[in-house]
C-alpha cells in the first residue's frame, strides 16, 4: 500500500446518465466540492474502455481510491473490481434518474441528489482504505464431527470423499445412532409402497473402512478453543485420556431423542407394557426378525394394534412438545406396514389428527391403505388396561363421537424428537420477553452437559432459536448456526427423518468446507463471503463496556486478561454490529465505519429553512433494503427526490451518532430500512436488525432532548420484496415531513 | 336366519372387510382420506335427509358401525351428479359406492322402509321389470298411495287438472291401468335379467374368494 492516497472519481454518462443529468456539473461536484485528486466522465465506464481508463490511471497517475459515479454498487461488480484499491459507488442510476420522473420540472431536484451522490462518495471514499484481509488464518483442514448417526457419518463420508480429514466423535461405544435401532426406513425410492432397509450397517461400514476419517468411540468432546481454521479441540475418551486434534470447522450432529413417553402415563405408558413408543415398537421389529410380533407383556402375537400420533406432540396446553416432529405419520405408516406384510389379518389402526407425510410419503400413505391399515381422523384421551387388552379412548372427529372406542393388543404412541442440543446459552442471560410465547413445561430443559465446550465468552454450546433446537437462518441460510465455522445437521436442528438428515448433512459439509477455505484466506464467510475487511480496534480509546462482546451475533469476540475485546477475525461475519454498539466508536472496519457513513451524512448539501426542499437519510440494509430500493429503481417505481439513501451493512451496524449527526446537521427526517426481527427474523445476521433496534428504541429520548417531534426518526421494516411497497414508504414519509415543517436545525 | 344375521355372522366384527367384498365398488372405500371434498361438493348436503355425508359414511364403515350405515337414508339420497367423482383427490368412484352401499342394504332387507328414493325405485323396478315397459298411470298411482289410501286420493285430487289435460291431449290412457302394453319378447327380458343376476353372482363369489 502506497503511503500517499491520491483519489480519483469517474463519472459515467452511459445508461441515460448523460442524457438526463449534467454529468459536467457532477465532474465540477467531485473536484470543487468532492476535492478529489482527478475527477474525468466517460461515455461509457463499465466497457472494456471505461475499465482501460481507470487501470491507466492506477498504474500511471497513482491512484489508490476510486469513486465511480455510475450504476448501483450491486450492479456490475465484476467489470469494477479493483481488489488493490478502495472503491466507492455512487449510485446514479437506480438511485437517481431511475426513479425520477424524465420531465423539465424535476430535472432540477434530480441533478441535485445526483451531486449529492457524488458528494457523499467522495466524503465516504477519503475514509476508506482497501482491505488487507485477516492474517490471522488458520491451517487446518480437518473437519471434526460430532455424533456418529446417520448425519454425522454421512458429513464425514462426504467431507472425506471432497479430500478432507475427519475426525469423528461418537458418544456411545458404537456408530448408527438412532437409525441401527430400526427395523426398516421410510422408502426414499420408487415406488414408495414398502419399509426399506436402513443402510446403516453399509454407511458404519464405509466410515470404518475410510482411512480419511478417525474414529473416537466412547468419547466426548471436552474443550473446543479457538476459531474456523484453527479450532483447538480436546476430545476425552471414556478410558480418561484426552486426545487433542487442529480442526479447521465442526459439524455437530448430535440429533435428538424421542420424547419420554413416561409423561404421559395418561396413554398407558408405564402402566401396561403393552403401551410402547415408535423406537420400543423398532425393537419388537428386530426381535420378531420378520416374523409375528409378540406382545411385551405375556409373548404371544400381536393381533390388533393402534398407533396413537402426536402423542405429546402439537400439544397446546404447554405440558409437551408443542411443535410437530414431521416424521412420524411416515413412522407409524411404516410400522403398520410391519404387521401387515407379516400377515394381513391383524388389524392396525392409525389414530390421527392430521396426517402429514412429507416427501413422496403420500405413496407410502396409499400403499398402506391398500395393504388395509385404517386410518381414523381422532384424539385419543386415554388408553387404559382392560385384562388382556387395552382400551383406546378416543375423539372421533369425522364422527364427532367423543366416546369412541378401540380394543387392542399392542398401542404405539408417536412421541416425536426432543433435540441434542447441549446447554442453551441464553436461557440464564435472557429474561423472559413480554408477550413472547414460551413453550411452557414442554420447553425443553436446558441440559447440564455442553456439547462442544466451546471456550466463547457467549458460552459453551450453540445458541437454540426455541424448543432447544439449534438458531439458523431458516429462509436464506440453514445450515449456518450462530457459531461461525460450525453447523448443526439433522433433528438436532428442526426435526426430520432419515431422508432429510442425509440430505442436510450433506450440504452442511459443503459448507463447512466452504469455512474452511475462506478461514485459510481470511475472508469472510457468508452472507459478506469473500469480504475481506474485519473489525479493528482502536484499544487505547476503549472503556470496557463489553457491549461488543456481549452483543456480537456470532460469539466472535473474546475478553483478554485484562478485560479488552479480544477479536477472533475468522468467526467474524463483518457485520458490524459491535461497530454499532461502541458507545465510544472504537471500532471500525476498513472500508466501512463510523467515519464512511458519518462523513457521507456531513457531505450531503442541506438547503436551507425556506427551500421547500427537505433532506431525509435513509440508512437501508443492504441484504433487503437496498437492493429493494435497486429493484424499485429497476422498474422505475418513482420516489421523492428528497431522500438521500446510504446502504448500511446491517441495521446493528448503525451507530446512534449517526442519527444524532444528520439531525444536528438539519436533515428533517431519518428512516431506516431493516429486515424483520423477532421470532420469525429475516435479518441475515439473525441478531443485528434486533440488537440494531432495541438500540434505536432510545432514540426518542434524544429527540426530545433536541426538541424534535419522535416522528422524525421512523423504524421500517422491508423485505427484499418490497419493491412497490418501499417506495410508497418513502414518498409517505416525505409527506409527513412536509407536515410536519422543516427542521428547526437548518440555520445552525 | 336373515340374509341381514348371516352376513354379519360371517363377516364377525369387520364391516369394512364385508363391503369390500359384498358391495360394488366397496374396495374403494379405504382409500379414503377423510378431505371432505365430497361432502363439500354434494349438492344435496345440508338437505334433512342427508344424516352422513359420504367422508362420513366411509369413517363408519371403518369404525365397524354396521347398522347405522346400512339403515342410513344417506346412501339413498344421492343423485348421481358426480361431483364427488370428479373432485376426490383420491380418485375414489364414490356416486358408485354410494348406489352399491344402498343396493346391499335393500338386498338384506334393512335399508329404510319408506325412504321415498328407494320406495320409487322398487316401483320403478317392478314396474318395468313385469311387462318390459314402464307402465306410466299405474307407476305414478303407485307414488301417490305411498303413504295410505286417503293422502293417496288427496294426492290425485291434486294432480287432477294436470291428468285431465294430459287425457285431453292423448297422453293419457285410463285402460293402461288394466295390464297396459308389453313389449314384444316379455320372456326374453326375464331371461335375460336371470342372466345378469347369475353373472353378479358369479362375480361376487370370485371377490370374496379372492
Amino acid at each position: 500500500m502506497s503511503a500517499e492516497k491520491k483519489v480519483a472519481a469517474y463519472i459515467c454518462k452511459g445508461c441515460g446518465l448523460g442524457d438526463r443529468l449534467d454529468t459536467d456539473a457532477l465532474v465540477n461536484v467531485a473536484q470543487k466540492e468532492g476535492k478529489v485528486q482527478l475527477a474525468r466522465s466517460h461515455d461509457f465506464l463499465c466497457s472494456a474502455e471505461g475499465i482501460g481508463l481507470i487501470k491507466n490511471d492506477v498504474a500511471s497517475e497513482g491512484v489508490t481510491h476510486i469513486m465511480i459515479g455510475a450504476c448501483s454498487r450491486r450492479a456490475k461488480t465484476e467489470a469494477f473490481y479493483f481488489p488493490q484499491n478502495a472503491v466507492a459507488r455512487a449510485n446514479l442510476r437506480e438511485g437517481v434518474i431511475w426513479i425520477r420522473p424524465d420531465t423539465e420540472e424535476a430535472r432540477e431536484t434530480t441533478q441535485e441528489m445526483a451531486e449529492d451522490y457524488i458528494r457523499m462518495g467522495c466524503a465516504e471514499i477519503k475514509a476508506m482504505s482497501a482491505p488487507a484481509g485477516n492474517p490471522n488464518t488458520g491451517s487446518s483442514r480437518a473437519l471434526l464431527v460430532v455424533g456418529g448417526g446417520v448425519s454425522g457419518m454421512t458429513a464425514a463420508l462426504e467431507a472425506s470423499r471432497t479430500g478432507y480429514p475427519v475426525v469423528l466423535v461418537e458418544k456411545s461405544g458404537h456408530l448408527g445412532g438412532w437409525a441401527a435401532k430400526l427395523w426398516k426406513r421410510i422408502p426414499v425410492h420408487e415406488p414408495f409402497k414398502a419399509p426399506a432397509d436402513t443402510g446403516v450397517t453399509d454407511l458404519v461400514a464405509q466410515v470404518q473402512a475410510d482411512p480419511n476419517i478417525k474414529v473416537y468411540l466412547n468419547a466426548t468432546v471436552a474443550k473446543t478453543d479457538g476459531a474456523p481454521g484453527r479450532f483447538e479441540v480436546q476430545i476425552a475418551t471414556e478410558s480418561g485420556s484426552v486426545a487433542s486434534e487442529d480442526i479447521g470447522a465442526i459439524i455437530q450432529a448430535t440429533g435428538a431423542e424421542p420424547y419420554d413417553a413416561n409423561k404421559l402415563p395418561e396413554l398407558g405408558y408405564g402402566k401396561s407394557a403393552d403401551v410402547v413408543d415408535q423406537a420400543g415398537l423398532e425393537a419388537l421389529a428386530r426381535a420378531a426378525n420378520g416374523g409375528p410380533m409378540l406382545k411385551p407383556s405375556n409373548g404371544r402375537p400381536v393381533r390388533s394394534v393402534a398407533f396413537v400420533q402426536c402423542a405429546g406432540q402439537r400439544d397446546a396446553s404447554g405440558q409437551h412438545l408443542s411443535y410437530c416432529s414431521g416424521y412420524c405419520c411416515n413412522a407409524s405408516i411404516k410400522q403398520a406396514m410391519y404387521f401387515k406384510d407379516n400377515n394381513p389379518e391383524i388389524d392396525t389402526t392409525i389414530l390421527f389428527t392430521d396426517l402429514r407425510t412429507p416427501g413422496n410419503g403420500e405413496d407410502f400413505y396409499r400403499s398402506a391403505q391398500e395393504k388395509g391399515v385404517v386410518f381414523s381422523k381422532g384424539k385419543v384421551a386415554s388408553v387404559s388396561p382392560a385384562g388382556d387388552t387395552l382400551t383406546v379412548n378416543f375423539h372421533d372427529l369425522i364422527l364427532d363421537d367423543k366416546e369412541a372406542k378401540l380394543e387392542v393388543d399392542l398401542v404405539v404412541l408417536a412421541t416425536g424428537q426432543v433435540p441434542n442440543s447441549g446447554v442453551n446459552i441464553e436461557a440464564q442471560s435472557k429474561p423472559q420477553a413480554e408477550g413472547q410465547e414460551e413453550g411452557g413445561a414442554a420447553e425443553v430443559e436446558a441440559k447440564p452437559i455442553s456439547i462442544l465446550n466451546l471456550q466463547y465468552r457467549q458460552g459453551p454450546d450453540v445458541p437454540q432459536l426455541k424448543w432447544g433446537f439449534t438458531d439458523s437462518h431458516f429462509i436464506c441460510f440453514p445450515y449456518e448456526t450462530r457459531r461461525t465455522g460450525i453447523y448443526t445437521v439433522g433433528p438436532v436442528r428442526r426435526p426430520m427423518d432419515l431422508a432429510q438428515a442425509r440430505e442436510d448433512a450433506t450440504g452442511a459439509t459443503l459448507k463447512a468446507i466452504q469455512a474452511i477455505e475462506n478461514a485459510h484466506l481470511g475472508r469472510a464467510a457468508h452472507p459478506r463471503s469473500g469480504d475481506l475487511s474485519f473489525p479493528k480496534v482502536r484499544l487505547e480509546g476503549c472503556t470496557q463496556c463489553k457491549r461488543c462482546t456481549v452483543e456480537c451475533p456470532f460469539g466472535a469476540i473474546d475478553e483478554d486478561e485484562k478485560r479488552f475485546p479480544m477479536f477472533n477475525e475468522s468467526r467474524c461475519r463483518r457485520c458490524g454490529t459491535c461497530m454499532g454498539a461502541c458507545p465510544v466508536r472504537v471500532i471500525s472496519f476498513e472500508n466501512y465505519s463510523v467515519d464512511t457513513v458519518g462523513s457521507q451524512i456531513k457531505a450531503v448539501d442541506i438547503p436551507d429553512e425556506f427551500s421547500e426542499k427537505p433532506r431525509i437519510l435513509i440508512l437501508a440494509c443492504e441484504n433487503d433494503a437496498y437492493p429493494a430500493l435497486d429493484m424499485a429503481g429497476m422498474k422505475h417505481n418513482e420516489y421523492s427526490a428528497f431522500v438521500r439513501i446510504i446502504p448500511v451493512r446491517c441495521l446493528g451496524s448503525v451507530n446512534t451518532i449517526w442519527i444524532t449527526d444528520a439531525l444536528n446537521a438539519g436533515y428533517d427526517g431519518v428512516m431506516l430500512m431493516g429486515c424483520k426481527h423477532g421470532e420469525n427474523y429475516q435479518c441475515h445476521f439473525v441478531k443485528g436488525s434486533e440488537l440494531g433496534r432495541y438500540r434505536l428504541s432510545k432514540i426518542d429520548d434524544t429527540l426530545k432532548n433536541l426538541n424534535l417531534e419522535t416522528d422524525r426518526v421512523r423504524d421500517l421494516e422491508v423485505a427484499i420484496t418490497d419493491i412497490e411497497h418501499v417506495p410508497a414508504m418513502i414518498n409517505q414519509y416525505a409527506d409527513r415531513i412536509v407536515e410536519m415543517g422543516m427542521s428547526p436545525f437548518k440555520s445552525f | 336366519m336373515s340374509a341381514n344375521a348371516q352376513m354379519a355372522t360371517k363377516y364377525k366384527n369387520s364391516f369394512l372387510k364385508e363391503v369390500e367384498e359384498q358391495v360394488e365398488m366397496g374396495e374403494w372405500v379405504k382409500m379414503c382420506m377423510q378431505c371432505g371434498v365430497c361432502s363439500g361438493s354434494c349438492p344435496t348436503n345440508f338437505h334433512p335427509g342427508w344424516e352422513h355425508p359420504p367422508q362420513e359414511i366411509f369413517m363408519m364403515i371403518r369404525a365397524g358401525k354396521r347398522e347405522e350405515v346400512l339403515t342410513s337414508p344417506s346412501m339413498w339420497m344421492c343423485t348421481s351428479c358426480y361431483n364427488c367423482i370428479v373432485r376426490c383427490p383420491r380418485k375414489l368412484p364414490i356416486t358408485h359406492i354410494m348406489h352399491g352401499l344402498a343396493n346391499y342394504a335393500h338386498r338384506l332387507g334393512v335399508a329404510p322402509k319408506m325412504q321415498p328414493t328407494r320406495h320409487f325405485a322398487k316401483l320403478f323396478w317392478n314396474n318395468c321389470v313385469h311387462t318390459g315397459r314402464v307402465n306410466e298411470l299405474k307407476l305414478s298411482m303407485g307414488l301417490y298411495f305411498k303413504d295410505g289410501f286417503s293422502q293417496g286420493i288427496k294426492n290425485g285430487m291434486a294432480m287432477k287438472d294436470v291428468a285431465l289435460g294430459l287425457l285431453k291431449a292423448k297422453r293419457l290412457n285410463p285402460f293402461e291401468l288394466f295390464g297396459g302394453h308389453k313389449c314384444k319378447d316379455q320372456n326374453g327380458i326375464h331371461a335375460m335379467l336371470k342372466k345378469a343376476r347369475e353373472l353378479e353372482e358369479k362375480r361376487k363369489a370370485l371377490k370374496a374368494a379372492a
